[in-house]
């Protein structure tokens, strides 16, 4: 336990779920989740028999060092600006000069492609670290009180089951606003029944465990019992399963972009760079609209990748 | 049977008050006026007021509710500013597409995905088990737009294989008399031959597309559920009683096998109907998925607001149609019922 969460500490992940997956640290006090790691691996060695033992998940790391990296710097090191156009240079073909050819106003695909990273990148991590908090809370509380909380948590979830969940976040998005927060707000209300169950199930099977009642005896009040003994154990728990929707939050919010949602052009974005694409691929200028399209996909499949890596990482039993 | 089905259909009740609940809550509490929303983006303030007068936008929130809830008993969803119909018009007329492209992409992703899994099971190692690992990996990675205008690029622009991703029918082509809605079959019902032929040809591009992504969960469902039931008891004593191979893995393991697979159908479905809107916009399908996007982008709320409604009430459907074929699968779910 202790060394998954300092390998996450040292991963440079971003900001809020980094936080939260640091305090998994007294997690080395559940009896539940310990796993036997010999006491003479290292952390380190643990992290690099993981991305070294399947090439796939090393190349998972890989490449999400690189998004990282786009996503931080992208901006500043790209050729030229994302937004500015140059008619004289319109739809051309991948060249040496723009590597992903130039799209309909002569701005360059690559460096748009590149800046994307960001808004992209930060659209998955904060609805991912939204609900990680809002589901996650809600489904401890559920799992631990029971009663009426659970019930109504229960309730919430199976109504927002009982959508076809990209058209509810259509739904949402358009009633809220047409604004990338909103994007956040939806992607994240529609991952809440995921996050809420887990985080239920993890928490009602701790809820009776030993130290809990320990802690209880020792005159701990319930909310207390729930923040220093429930919330740090189903941490790890939590972490896989971010790591697992970071994909799918991209997917969504790339998908609501390309029907035209929240992201206005000329911000440079996967999904509206595809949708600006769309309509040259039937006159064979497939690069405005495969290279973004390119970029959305390898970045989901980086994610998913990581999901079964970070898993492997926390949880070796639930290896395949 | 009947029994079970009836118990069924009473649990889909919270389901139906909760989704119409979400909807109503969706216009009416939300920051921004509705009447704002409802009259369109180039509205006076005195149309705004006379629309929030005409939609009772100036009671109160229960009064509101009942008549939302009234209207909806008699089937009214409001008015669309762009097509000037009656939204239920609207989307009853558009139904039929959405339905006929997503039946055959999931009829096609089933084809496909159960014996693609049910082989990588039996064949556990083998190239056909790599195979469905790949597809499975793949298959959830990939934007379903960016498949579509991949095999757009292909299909269309390349081989010259396909028509023009422009809507059911070839402009040219004529509308067959509409019986069902499903071209397929109206067509055959008119006896036209080349027009099955031509809505064919539109067909099969979206189709695959929304096949190509709702491939993955089925195929590595039923490799997984079928793993677990070729190791179980019951299937060795099959083996040992001296059953034939095809037997055993047709019969005893395939019925078994298919329960979680179905229960995964209901996440399918999910994804499929949320698919089934980007598919419509690269392929300009004339479903109620284009139809949302463009109430969208023309800012106009009834038609989103009845496009909501109608896809969650038929995914609650199609769950309690998964509900009840889990019962004829499975005999237990019957007796018990």
């Amino acid at each position: 336990m202790n060394d998954m969460s300092q390998i996450l500490k040292k991963e440079p992940e971003p900001a809020p779920g980094e936080a939260l997956s640091a305090e998994s640290l007294p997690a080395k006090s559940s009896p539940v989740l310990r796993f036997e790691a010999p006491p003479s691996t290292s952390l380190w060695a643990h992290a690099r028999y993981i991305v070294t033992e399947n090439p796939v998940t090393g190349l998972a790391f890989g490449l999400f060092a690189l998004i990282l990296l786009a996503a931080l710097i992208g901006p500043s090191i790209v050729p030229y600006d994302p937004l500015a156009s140059n008619t004289n240079a319109a739809l051309q073909a991948p060249s040496r000069a723009h590597w992903f050819g130039t799209d309909q106003l002569g701005r360059d695909i690559f460096s748009r492609v590149i800046a994307a990273t960001r808004l992209d990148f930060s659209i998955a991590v904060f609805s991912v670290a939204l609900v990680f908090v809002l589901g996650g809370l809600a489904g401890v509380m559920a799992g631990f009180f029971g009663g009426w909380v659970d019930k109504l948590v229960g309730r919430i979830a199976d109504t927002i089951m009982a959508f076809p969940l990209f058209v509810l976040a259509m739904g949402i998005v358009a009633a809220l606003g047409n604004s990338v927060t909103n994007i956040v707000l939806a992607t994240a209300i529609i991952n809440f029944p995921l996050y809420a169950r887990v985080a239920r199930a993890e928490a009602n099977v701790r809820r009776e465990a030993g130290f809990v009642q320990a802690a209880r005896l020792s005159g701990n009040s319930d909310w207390r019992l729930l923040l220093t003994q429930i919330l740090p154990n189903i941490m790890p728990i939590m972490a896989v399963q971010m790591s697992l929707t970071m994909g799918y939050a991209i997917l969504n919010a790339a998908g609501l972009s390309f029907i035209g949602l929240g992201v206005r052009p000329p911000t440079p974005e996967w999904g509206i760079m595809v949708a600006e694409g769309a309509s040259f691929i039937v006159s064979g200028e497939w690069w405005i609209a495969f290279f973004p399209g390119l970029a959305l996909m390898i970045a989901v499949f980086c994610f998913n990748l990581l999901g079964d890596g970070v898993r492997d990482l926390v949880d070796p039993q639930r290896r395949n | 049977m009947l029994k079970m089905i009836g118990q069924r259909l009473m649990t889909t009740i919270p389901s139906i008050i909760g989704v119409i609940i979400v909807t109503f809550l969706l216009t009416r509490v939300l920051p921004g006026d509705t009447a704002a929303y409802f009259a369109g983006p180039a509205a006076s303030p005195q149309a705004i007021a006379e629309i929030r007068g005409k939609l009772g936008l100036d009671q109160p929130l229960p009064v509101q509710f009942v008549s939302y809830v009234t209207a909806l008993l008699k089937g009214d969803l409001g008015q669309s500013l762009t097509t000037g119909q009656p939204v239920t018009r609207d989307i009853a007329a558009r139904l039929p597409a959405s339905a006929e492209l997503t039946l055959a992409g999931l009829i096609l992703a089933m084809a496909v995905a159960l014996p693609l899994g049910v082989l990588a099971a039996v064949k556990q190692g083998s190239w056909i088990d790599h195979l469905c690992r790949i597809v499975a990996t793949a298959g959830v990675s990939l934007p379903v737009f960016f498949t579509g205008l991949l095999l757009v690029y292909v299909f269309y622009f390349l081989l010259g294989w396909s028509p023009a991703p422009l809507g059911r029918l070839d402009v040219f082509a004529s509308e067959p008399p509409g019986v069902t809605g499903f071209l397929l079959i109206d067509m055959l019902l008119a006896r036209d031959l080349e027009g099955f032929r031509a809505a064919f040809s539109q067909l099969i591009l979206p189709a695959v597309t929304l096949a190509i992504f709702s491939l993955a969960p089925i195929t590595r469902m039923t490799r997984a559920s079928m793993l677990a039931v070729l190791g179980a008891d019951f299937v060795r004593t099959a083996r040992a009683s001296g059953l034939t191979n095809g037997k055993v893995i047709g019969t005893y393991a395939f019925r078994n096998a298919m329960l979680p697979v179905v229960t995964t159908l209901g996440m399918v479905f999910s994804f499929l109907l949320g698919a089934n809107v980007l598919v419509e916009k690269v392929f300009a399908w004339p479903g109620i998925g284009s139809y949302a996007v463009e109430a969208l982008i023309a800012s106009d709320y009834a038609p989103i607001q009845g496009f909501v409604l109608t896809m969650a009430v038929m995914y609650v459907a199609l769950n309690l149609m998964i509900d009840v074929l889990y019962g004829v699968i499975d005999p237990r779910v019957r007796l018990e019922g």
